[in-house]
């Protein structure tokens, strides 16, 4: 199997608080892989230094075999790294429709362009409605963000990622703040993502979690903990007493 | 002449509302032949606000030093003219345009990597070290009693400027008029819809693979370029160049135009130095000591019940009325 992404020793500290400590992950093509651990773990810390907003102290990070650790986020995205945002990252004023096309004209490399209307790119439109119809959010096109309800706030967030045609996709909590109802419909969407696509998500709900991912990683004070398949995850000790047993008492 | 968004969905055609200001401004060439002095001034001004709203409006640049650009244009066009005898109105032109763009890449490349307000502290001191540049080169600029023997040749050899400023003011309505086609343009590009993508969410932009500091400083570029020429344009219909183009008033009084016409809104930068120009002149007539006192209320009122400016009091009220049954 294809390594997708792959970070050895990683490593980042402010100052004494060390967040992430020698971590050695690997997350193969097309794998459905989930990223857990307690609130302040560093999973969020350490996606941000997979897509570059965040400079690790040492350490390596490597995108299909390419070291990518000195490498700014723009060029991260143009080599097939896409992410959502635990909290809506998304262009608020804007119109569902142009959310997304942002994203693909971005990919295609028709957004610098200044001469054409943005609405006179036809292929940018089309492949930019295709992708929200895929996502359940055409009849929402015209709505703008600001007008639309958090659940489908979320698939926007995926459908702007999707945008990119990424090979390893960064899904920071996709179903965070959503209701239970809505949340199966994420579910949904992320089982219907194209197999090709290195999945890495990083998720507090646990049946989400334990439905989606076919190996996980658990993430404790920065280091990693364990990581194997979700039966082995769900029967360790040691994530009980850290992580699931929490759970299991609530 | 609602904001004008721009993106993948909006409609880019001209609507006929938007032949407005040009029906206006011809008329006021006709029906008020003394004014046209004023007129062009107005022009200027609208064009030196509209590369404003480009940076503020669109790309969301805070900046109070918008003047710089604007002085150099009109320093690079008064020099030439007046101590290296280059009367062609276009060549000045072309240089003032030059000397914006070449000022605001190489300033922009640098102020563009911070935000808030150290961006608004750089942009000030980029302005206030120019000021001080054209104060002490008396030899080049005339230093504080400012560049006079400014010569500037008929418009393609055939048109002359005139005393009641009848080629001035149709020659800055050519110049706004091919400045609004551009930058109207440019807004409704992908590369427009990119720069409000940046405004609304530049983290999202970062994460999306956009360039974004290179598209900031791309279009501070642009905006620089303009203000330039409009630079270019008040050296020659005043055939004079003070220092106080280059003045932080002349900044702070471009925002407020703005502000008063509606940021963001492409006609907004029309609506504004009508507005403040106009009430300038008449107040300056009526109350010589007071008259900011005026521009003041107004600004006031217009920040305390109309965030969107003037044009935003008329969008609400259009909406209100078409909700009536």
């Amino acid at each position: 199997m294809n390594i997708a992404l792959e970070t050895c020793g990683l490593c980042k500290s402010f100052g004494a608080l060390t967040v992430a400590d020698d971590i050695d992950f690997r997350l193969e093509s097309g794998a459905r892989h989930a990223l857990i651990g307690p609130n302040g773990a560093g999973k969020t810390t350490f996606v941000n230094m997979l897509t570059g907003a965040l400079a690790p102290s040492s350490g390596t990070i490597a995108l299909g075999g390419e070291d990518i650790t000195a490498m700014g986020q723009a060029k991260r995205v143009k080599r097939g790294l896409g992410r959502t945002f635990q909290i809506n990252a998304l262009f608020r004023r804007l119109p569902v429709l142009d959310n997304v096309a942002l994203a693909v004209a971005e990919r295609r490399g028709v957004a610098r362009r200044m001469l054409r209307a943005a609405s006179a790119h036809d292929d940018v439109r089309e492949e930019s409605m295709e992708l929200l119809a895929t996502l359940g959010l055409a009849e929402d096109a015209g709505v703008r963000i600001l007008d639309l309800p958090y659940g489908k706030q979320r698939l926007v967030e995926i459908a702007i990622a999707l945008g990119l045609k990424p090979s390893v996709l960064l899904l920071d909590e996709p179903a965070a703040g959503v209701p239970s109802l809505e949340s199966h419909r994420i579910l949904r969407v992320l089982d219907n993502l194209p197999k090709h696509i290195a999945i890495l998500i990083i998720e507090h709900d646990m049946d989400l979690v334990f439905r989606f991912a076919q190996r996980i990683t658990v993430l404790v004070q920065g280091e990693v903990l364990v990581e194997g398949p979700p039966e082995e995850i769900a029967s360790d000790r040691r994530v009980h007493q850290v992580y699931l047993g929490e759970q299991h008492h609530a | 002449m609602s904001a004008h968004a721009g993106g993948y969905s909006a409609d880019p055609r001209i609507r006929w509302i938007e032949s407005l200001p040009w029906i206006v401004a011809i008329a006021a060439f006709f029906a008020l032949p003394e004014y046209l002095s004023l007129g062009a001034r107005i022009l200027i001004y609208i064009l030196y606000a509209l590369s404003l709203d480009l940076i503020v409006g669109y790309a969301g640049i805070i900046t109070l030093g918008h003047s710089a650009y604007f002085g150099l244009g009109a320093y690079v066009a008064g020099i030439l003219a007046a101590k290296a005898g280059v009367g062609d109105p276009m060549v000045q032109l072309a240089a003032a345009a030059a000397a914006g763009a070449l000022l605001g890449i190489g300033t922009g490349a640098i102020i563009l990597r911070t935000k808030a307000l150290t961006l608004l502290m750089l942009t000030l001191a980029i302005t206030s070290v120019l000021l001080e540049i054209a104060n002490k080169a008396t030899a080049l600029t005339g230093g504080a009693d400012g560049l006079s023997g400014v010569v500037v040749a008929p418009i393609f050899g055939l048109f002359r400027f005139d005393i009641f400023g009848k080629t001035a003011y149709l020659y800055c309505l050519l110049a706004l008029l091919l400045g609004w086609w551009l930058v109207r343009k440019m807004i409704y590009s992908p590369f427009g819809t990119s720069l409000t993508g940046v405004r609304e969410n530049s983290l999202r932009m970062h994460a999306i693979g956009a360039p974004v500091y290179w598209r900031l400083v791309l279009v501070y570029t642009l905006s620089a370029t303009i203000a330039g020429v409009a630079g270019g344009l008040i050296t020659q219909t005043n055939q004079f160049v003070g220092l106080n183009v280059f003045s932080f008033e002349s900044a702070g009084e471009l925002l407020v135009m703005l502000i008063l016409g509606g940021v963001g809104r492409i006609y907004g930068a029309f609506v504004g130095p009508v507005v403040y120009l106009i009430a300038q002149d008449l107040l300056a007539k009526q109350f010589p000591e007071y008259w900011y006192f005026g521009i003041g209320t107004m600004l006031v009122l217009v920040v305390m019940f109309a965030r969107g400016g003037i044009l935003g009091i008329l969008d609400s009220i259009l909406v209100k009325l078409r909700r009536r049954p």
